[in-house]
C-alpha cells in the first residue's frame, strides 16, 4: 500500500504536494431497494429469482483532495454529493473504490483503527436543529469529542480547552450551561462549529452548512469559517448547492451529476469558462441581481432516476449536444489547457467551446 | 384603483404569555397584473402577510386591525362562505412544499375537477377539458397520462408545475406564491420561475412572491417589499431597491450576498439575528444590529432607541428609518436656503 504512495513522490519535491490529504479513487456506492434477502424473492415464469434494486449514488468518482484548499462540491439533489461527503468521512461503507487519507487506506479500517483519524477529520452538518444532542449542555457537547479523542487529559484541561474554542468562534462563556433549543440557527451552527474544531481536526468536511440559515447569517457563519480555516490551517471538503457561495469560499469546485463527476476546476477557471454543458446550465440558472430577465439555458426532462443509469454520459439526455457517441460512450475525465478536467465527448472533440 | 389596497394590517397571535404581534402597520398595494416580492429572513412576518389577505391564519392568529379591499370589496369583515368565493377562485396561492399541497390520495385529474367544480357549474367532462388545457399551459410533457397518475409518480419539478396548473384553472386575478421554488434545484427553480412569469404576463394576472431570495426578486418582480421583525421597512419598484437600497437593512442584506464581495475577502455581515417578537427592542426594531444608530460625526441618534421610525420618501421608495429620514431633511434644507 505504501509502495504506490511513494511512487508519486520524486525526491526533493514537496511532499506536502505531491501527497493530497484525501485521495478517492474508483468510489462507488449503491443502496439497495430490495430490503432483505427474502423480500427480494419473486416469482418470474415459475421459477424463484432472486430480484435486487439499487440507487447508483456514486458511481466511480475519482478526486484528491490537497492540503490547505478549500474544495467545494456542487451539484442538484440526488447527485451524490452528500454521499462523497459521508463516505469519506466513514460513516457509510463505499461498494467499491478505496479512499486514502495522507497516504494511508481508511475505508477499511476498524472503528479502533479509525479513531485517530476521526480526531484529524471532523464533519459540520447540514441541520444544526438536529445535529446538537438536545439533553445536552453546551459544556456537555463540546468537552464530548474532546474527551473521548484524549482520554488521558484531566478536567481542568478540557474546560480550558473548550473555553479556547468558544472563544475563537465567538460563542460566550455563559453559553456554556445552556442547552441547545435556546438559541437560533446560526448560533447552532457556530456550536457544532466549535465541536468541530474542538479536537484541532485539519480536514473538515461540511455539508451544506449554510442552507438552513438565514442570508445575514450566513455570511456570518461563511465568514467564521473562513477564519477557521487561516487559523487552524484546515483543508475543507464543503458540499453545498449555492454557486454563489463556492464562488466566493473554494479554490477548486467539483460538479457532479448523478454520482459522476462532470468538471473539476479551479473556482475563477469554472467561472469565467464552464466547459461541461450540465456546468453551463447550471451558471446560468443562478438568479443574478442584475440582469432584470432570466437567459438561463434551458435542460430538456429533468434528472433521470438513479435506480436505473442512463447508458454512456449520465447527462446525455439532457444535454442540447448530445450525439450518438454520447449515449454508448461513458466520458472519462480528461485535461483542459486551463488546468481543468471535464468528462465530455463534446468538450473532447473540439464540438463544444 | 388598486386591484389590492392593504392598509395598516395589524395581525395578532394570542398566546398565553400574551399577545404577539405578528404583522405592524403593514400597507402596500397591488395592481392589476403587477408582480410585487415580498423580501425578509424568517420570522420577518411575509407568510403571516400573504396568509392573512386571504383570512387564511390559523388560530390564536387573527386580524386586529387594518383594511384589506380587494376589487372594491372589504375582505377583512367577509364571512368565511363570502371568502371562499375568492379564495382559489380569484386570489389563488402556490405553497412552498409541492409535496403538501397536493392531496395523495386522489388522482392529479380528481384534484382538478374538484377544484373547478366547487366553484362552476360544470359537468366533469368540461371540467377535464379545462384541467387538460391548464397543463398543457404549464409545458408538462404528456399531459393526457398525468392526469390520472397520483402525486408521489411526479418529480418535484412535475408537481409544482401541476399546483401552478391548480393556481390558474379558474384564471384568477392574483397568484400568491410563498417561496414556490425554495424545495427545488436551481435548474429547476429557474425553469419553474420562467414558466409563472410568463404565465402571469400572458394572462394579466398580478403576482404576490414570497422569497428570501434577492436574485428571484430582481428577475421577476416590478416592485417589492422588504420586511423585517413583522414591519414593512422598505418599499418600492424594485431595480431601485436592488440598485440602491436606503434602509441599513436591506444594504446589509444586500451587502452580505457573497456575490458582493470579492472572492476569498471576508463577507460583510450583519451582526447579531433578529430578535423574536414577543421581545422586540425599543424604537426602530434594527437598531441593536444597525450601524448607523451613531452619526458620522460620533453623536447618537436617539430617536432610534425611542420612537419606531415613519415611513419617509426617497426617490421612488418608501423608507422606514431615522437616519434616512434625517439625511433627507439635510439634504431639503440647504437647497432651500440656496434657492433663496
Amino acid at each position: 500500500m505504501n509502495v504506490m504512495s511513494q511512487t508519486v513522490k520524486t525526491p526533493g519535491a514537496d511532499i506536502q504536494e505531491e501527497t493530497p490529504l484525501l485521495e478517492i479513487r474508483g468510489l462507488v456506492k449503491r443502496f439497495s431497494l430490495s430490503g432483505d434477502f427474502l423480500e427480494q424473492l419473486r416469482f418470474k415464469g415459475g421459477k424463484l429469482v432472486r430480484h435486487q434494486e439499487y440507487v447508483h449514488a456514486i458511481n466511480g468518482v475519482d478526486l484528491a483532495i490537497r492540503r490547505g484548499e478549500a474544495l467545494c462540491v456542487v451539484g442538484e439533489s440526488g447527485c451524490g454529493k452528500s454521499t462523497v461527503a459521508r463516505t469519506v468521512m466513514g460513516l457509510l461503507q463505499p461498494s467499491a473504490g478505496e479512499i486514502r487519507y495522507g497516504g494511508s487506506r481508511i475505508d477499511n479500517m476498524s472503528t479502533r483503527e479509525l479513531m485517530p483519524f476521526r480526531r484529524r477529520m471532523q464533519m459540520i452538518f447540514q441541520n444544526p436543529y438536529a445535529s446538537l444532542n438536545p439533553r445536552m449542555t453546551i459544556q456537555q457537547t463540546l468537552e464530548e469529542p474532546i474527551r473521548l479523542h484524549h482520554p488521558g487529559w484531566d478536567s481542568t484541561r478540557v474546560r480550558d480547552k473548550v473555553a479556547e474554542v468558544m472563544a475563537s468562534v465567538g460563542i460566550a462563556q455563559d453559553w456554556g450551561t445552556r442547552y441547545g433549543h435556546e438559541f437560533s440557527g446560526g448560533q447552532r451552527q457556530r456550536i457544532a462549529i466549535a465541536r468541530a474544531l474542538a479536537v484541532d481536526p485539519e480536514f473538515i468536511v461540511a455539508d451544506e452548512p449554510i442552507s438552513a440559515l438565514d442570508v445575514s447569517i450566513q455570511a456570518q457563519v461563511l465568514n467564521l469559517l473562513m477564519e477557521a480555516q487561516q487559523q487552524h490551517n484546515l483543508t475543507y471538503l464543503f458540499i453545498t448547492h449555492d454557486l454563489a457561495v463556492v464562488e466566493h469560499f473554494g479554490t477548486r469546485v467539483v460538479v457532479m451529476y448523478l454520482g459522476r463527476i462532470c468538471e473539476v476546476a479551479p473556482t475563477a477557471t469554472l467561472f469565467s469558462r464552464p466547459r461541461h454543458p450540465y456546468t453551463q446550465a447550471l451558471m446560468s440558472a443562478i438568479p443574478r441581481l442584475e440582469d432584470d430577465r432570466p437567459q438561463h439555458l434551458r435542460l430538456k426532462g429533468e434528472v433521470p432516476t438513479p435506480v436505473n443509469l442512463p447508458s454512456g454520459c449520465v447527462f446525455h439526455g439532457r444535454c442540447p449536444h448530445a450525439n450518438e457517441r454520447c449515449g454508448r460512450e461513458i466520458p472519462a475525465l480528461i485535461d483542459t489547457a486551463e488546468g481543468s478536467q471535464v468528462a465530455c465527448h463534446g468538450v473532447e472533440e473540439g464540438r463544444i467551446g | 384603483m388598486a386591484l389590492l389596497d392593504v392598509n395598516h394590517l395589524d395581525v395578532r397571535f394570542g398566546m398565553r404569555r400574551g399577545e404577539l404581534q405578528a404583522l405592524r402597520d403593514v400597507s402596500f398595494s397591488l395592481d392589476r397584473g403587477e408582480r410585487l416580492g415580498i423580501v425578509g429572513e424568517s420570522g420577518a412576518g411575509k407568510s403571516v402577510a400573504a396568509f392573512s389577505l386571504l383570512n387564511l391564519i390559523g388560530k390564536p392568529g387573527y386580524i386586529a386591525g387594518g383594511t384589506i379591499r380587494f376589487d372594491g370589496q372589504e375582505l377583512t369583515s367577509m364571512s368565511d362562505r363570502e371568502l371562499r368565493h375568492i379564495r382559489g377562485h380569484r386570489v389563488s396561492m402556490i405553497f412552498q412544499d409541492p409535496m403538501m399541497t397536493l392531496n395523495p390520495v386522489l388522482s392529479v385529474g380528481e384534484q382538478m375537477v374538484e377544484c373547478l367544480k366547487a366553484h362552476r357549474r360544470i359537468s366533469k367532462r368540461e371540467a377535464r377539458a379545462i384541467a387538460l388545457h391548464k397543463l398543457e399551459q404549464v409545458q408538462i410533457p404528456s399531459p393526457e397520462a398525468r392526469l390520472d397518475q397520483y402525486p408521489h409518480e411526479l418529480s418535484g419539478g412535475m408537481r409544482q408545475r401541476v399546483i401552478i396548473a391548480i393556481a390558474l384553472l379558474l384564471d384568477p386575478d392574483i397568484i400568491i406564491a410563498d417561496e414556490p421554488t425554495t424545495a427545488l434545484d436551481v435548474t429547476i427553480q429557474a425553469e419553474i420561475m420562467a414558466l409563472l412569469l410568463e404565465l402571469c404576463e400572458k394572462h394579466n394576472v398580478a403576482l404576490i412572491l414570497i422569497t428570501h431570495d434577492l436574485g428571484v426578486v430582481s428577475q421577476v418582480t416590478q416592485r417589492m417589499l422588504v420586511m423585517y421583525a413583522g414591519r414593512v421597512i422598505e418599499q418600492g419598484p424594485t431595480r431601485e431597491i436592488i440598485n440602491d437600497p436606503q434602509h441599513p437593512y436591506t444594504q446589509g442584506l444586500m451587502n452580505a450576498l457573497p456575490q458582493m464581495a470579492t472572492p476569498g475577502s471576508r463577507l460583510n455581515q450583519i451582526p447579531g439575528s433578529m430578535p423574536s417578537l414577543d421581545n422586540l427592542p425599543s424604537g426602530c426594531a434594527f437598531h441593536p444590529r444597525c450601524g448607523f444608530v451613531q452619526r458620522d460625526d460620533g453623536s447618537h441618534r436617539r430617536a432610534c432607541e425611542d420612537n419606531i421610525p415613519g415611513f419617509v420618501t426617497s426617490g421612488n421608495c418608501q423608507v422606514a428609518c431615522h437616519m434616512v429620514a434625517e439625511m433627507l431633511e439635510r439634504d431639503r434644507i440647504p437647497a432651500e436656503e440656496t434657492s433663496r
